[in-house]
């Protein structure tokens, strides 16, 4: 049989102008940090810089936490609602006609695919503007009293594995609900809040209601330690969310925490295996694994384990990891150096602790941090890589017997944000679904979000949601 | 001097459905308002929290796999129960808080009352936390609302029945388990009421009543990593920020001590049974 291999199918950089450099957003102007702290933001596919971005010390934090409680006093903590919805209305509008410029922005800062950036994050983003801006004239009726109040000043931390999502996941329900944000990017990925910053422009929206906080560790642990903060929320690894909630303890500051996973994909013998293979592949391969709710551990009953292994190691022979703005790009860039050798060690102790690896033929390009798609199978239940949240493109495969073990093996874990299940019997699914202790169940399906749809963890995934009506809640003194 | 001497109750605690003293063997005085000795009570132990956690796990599976209907009429009977000994709660909570009887009747009647609210609130919870969502694509998409798991509950120090009750039962209602330090000064009507729960088919581990030292048994229970959520009501003021960072290290959802003492008389609303409940959002495509 001929074999016809793809030709390049890249993406266009030149919709995207990128400034040298971008200084902090508070007020509604973008501003110079207090003591001209810069750091670099690259791209993980090239490592090429691609801008300087001011860092937020103490001082920036405390002007930008000023300009967000002037603007809930002067402005939007009494606007009125119907009045804000439009300018959330707005924001989902713009984010839709630069749909193109964002994602291309997002696959270059982030190093995932332009095919995901273009399908999922963007259009998400936009969709969390257009849900939530419904919600803003509508609190009464939202089931948190008949008078709900906005809390007043919101600091927002989010990760690099969504930049433009998340942003949308924290700002989205925050300003719909009468809020004002501090947000903080994370390092390794400033550029689409910045874009979205002039997006905000654009719209209007008064000076100070949004903030934007560049820089890493530090900045944010000085935002959320502001006292001037009614909220906080936070996604990110359970370890720094363990010690935002240490920080906040005896305060009056309300918090929500959307942090770690290791979630199970039960894949039971009756299960469609076509479908099955898909949705292991999208479970852990999406956004390199790059994703909390990733279905890092695959259970497999023992009975299908064999034939579904075959398929499954056949459909990872043709992902195409390479150039993230390729069309035909699977698996792009890992996002950092830092995060490609964490995802190296924890594989290696996979080898050193008795599992088998196994990689497709999978060339890497010269520059740039890559990890090629990656199974463990013989993997126990106490090796690292079963217990440990990779937050990369690696699989480990188990393997159960019975629906009671498989329930047992998914939920031995101090995580519980999401977990799959595959089968075709819908008794047996809601079966298993109720006793996964996890806040999200996809069932012959995963990884799929929706701006209406309520999102976040059990356990030490974190407490509160977001998405849907029950998102309102983190940020209304219900 | 009386024809009849009393027979007098030994207090213990309530755990996993029996009342055991503390394996340390350490009691402490319990006197009325006025100073006038009313019992020894059991002060508890660490390993008396320990102990207390592992029944309330242990009772999880089966309390939260109940049907809420069942749960719903299990509270009910406790409502019951908890009427027909309304005269020894009224001695025991006149003599506990310093109350006259009509006071004290009155503070019974609405821990019954509040007793029963909490019970029909088993099956309708769910209506008013979960929802069906509407996402952009085939697939049928709800959430419902499901128990924290062990939660741990310091029940208020100055309202010993109806504050008791207004605590545990949003807690239990939702198919969490409980475990329970009681007020420190005013302990007897929790033991009491430990009495009504074992008669009232309330399963053994789903509520665990321990009295003795707030200060010594919360920090155990802050830090307890198969506890899921605390409710910090009775934590002493400058406790609430250690017990707050000690929660913080299995991620335990925190109800906060609150500024102000509220008024139990006044009508509840369901925000105590929320703070214990997670919820799950499941996904299925639709298709043919």
């Amino acid at each position: 049989m001929p074999v016809f291999d793809y030709a390049p199918a890249p993406e266009s950089r030149d919709i995207v102008a990128l400034r040298p450099g971008y200084g902090l957003f508070v007020d509604g102007a973008f501003t110079e940090p207090a003591d001209g702290g810069t750091f670099k933001t690259v791209n993980p596919a090239t490592e090429e810089v691609l801008a300087e971005v001011a860092e937020a010390g103490p001082a920036d934090v405390d002007r930008a936490v000023a300009a967000a409680r002037r603007a809930f006093d002067g402005v939007w903590g009494r606007m009125r609602p119907a009045e804000r919805a439009k300018y959330l209305f707005r924001v989902a509008r713009v984010l839709q006609e630069r749909a193109r410029e964002f994602a291309v922005l997002e696959s270059l800062d982030n190093g995932k695919p332009i095919r995901e950036s273009r399908d999922v994050d963007v259009p998400l983003a936009a969709a969390h503007f257009f849900y939530y801006a419904g919600w803003a004239d509508k609190l009464r009726w939202a089931g948190f009293g008949g008078d709900p109040r906005p809390l007043g000043v919101a600091g927002q931390v989010i990760p690099w594995n969504f930049p433009l999502l998340m942003a949308a996941w924290k700002l989205a329900p925050a300003l719909a609900a009468g809020n004002t944000c501090v947000l903080k990017p994370a390092e390794t990925t400033p550029l689409s809040a910045l874009l979205l910053a002039e997006v905000l422009q654009q719209v209007d929206l008064p000076p100070g209601v949004v903030n934007i906080v560049t820089g890493a560790g530090g900045t944010g642990r000085a935002l959320v330690a502001h006292g001037g903060l009614d909220k906080v929320a936070f996604t990110g690894s359970t370890e720094v969310g363990k010690q935002i909630q240490r920080t906040l303890a005896g305060t009056r500051t309300k918090l929500t925490l959307e942090l770690g996973g290791k979630a199970a994909n039960i894949v039971f013998d009756d299960a469609p295996l076509d479908q099955a293979v898909e949705g292991i592949v999208n479970g852990i391969f999406f956004n390199q694994g790059h994703v909390c709710c990733a279905g890092s551990r695959l259970l497999v009953q023992e009975s299908v384990a064999e034939p579904l292994l075959e398929r499954l190691k056949q459909r990872l022979a043709t992902l195409r990891l390479g150039d993230p703005l390729d069309k035909n790009t699977d698996i792009g860039a890992v996002n950092s150096a830092a995060q490609l050798e964490r995802i190296t060690e924890l594989a290696a102790s996979g080898d050193a602790e008795g599992a088998v690896r196994w990689q497709p033929e999978c060339p890497l390009p010269d520059r740039g941090w890559w990890f090629p798609p990656t199974l463990f199978t013989g993997v126990s239940q106490s090796h690292r890589i079963a217990r440990e949240e990779i937050f990369g493109p690696v699989l480990s495969v188990l393997t159960f017997r019975t629906p009671d073990e498989a329930v047992v093996k998914a939920n031995n874990t101090p995580y519980g944000l999401s977990a799959g299940v595959w089968s075709e019997k819908g008794s047996r699914i809601l079966w298993t679904a109720q006793r996964l202790r996890a806040g999200v169940v996809w069932a012959n399906t995963f990884n799929r979000f929706d701006p209406a749809s309520p999102f976040g963890g059990y356990k030490e995934s974190g407490f509160g949601r977001e998405g849907g009506r029950h998102g309102l809640e983190a940020y209304l003194d219900a | 001097m009386p024809d009849r001497l009393a027979v007098r109750k030994t207090y213990k605690l309530y755990v996993g459905g029996a009342f055991p003293r503390s394996e340390s063997g350490r009691s402490y005085e319990i006197t009325s308002a006025e100073g006038r000795f009313l019992a020894n009570a059991a002060m508890a132990s660490r390993k008396d929290v320990r102990d207390a956690v592992v029944a309330a796990r242990g009772a999880f599976a089966k309390w939260s796999g109940a049907t809420a209907y069942n749960r719903g009429q299990v509270l009910y009977r406790a409502a019951e129960v908890l009427e027909g000994r309304r005269a020894q709660f009224v001695d025991e909570v006149a003599a506990s808080e310093g109350r006259d009887r009509d006071d004290a009747a009155g503070t019974v009647d609405a821990a019954v009352d509040r007793l029963v609210w909490y019970a029909g609130w088993s099956d309708k919870i769910a209506q008013i936390a979960g929802s069906a969502n509407a996402v952009a694509g085939p697939y049928f998409n709800f959430s419902v609302p499901e128990p924290t798991g062990v939660v741990a509950v310091l029940a208020p120090q100055s309202s010993s029945l109806l504050g008791l009750v207004s605590v545990v039962a949003p807690v239990v209602v939702s198919g969490n388990t409980a475990v329970v330090v009681a007020s420190e000064d005013a302990p007897l009507p929790a033991i009491t009421f430990g009495e009504v729960l074992a008669t009232s088919d309330v399963p053994g581990g789903v509520v665990n009543i321990l009295t003795g030292r707030t200060a010594e048994l919360a920090p155990v229970l802050a830090s307890h990593m198969d506890v899921n959520a605390i409710d910090l009501h009775g934590a002493a003021a400058g406790a609430a920020t250690d017990l707050e960072q000690a929660a913080a290290e299995n991620v335990k959802r925190v109800l906060r001590r609150p500024d102000a003492e509220p008024d139990w008389r006044a009508d509840p609303d369901p925000h105590r049974m929320l703070a214990f409940l997670e919820t799950k959002t499941v996904w299925h495509p639709m298709g043919v």
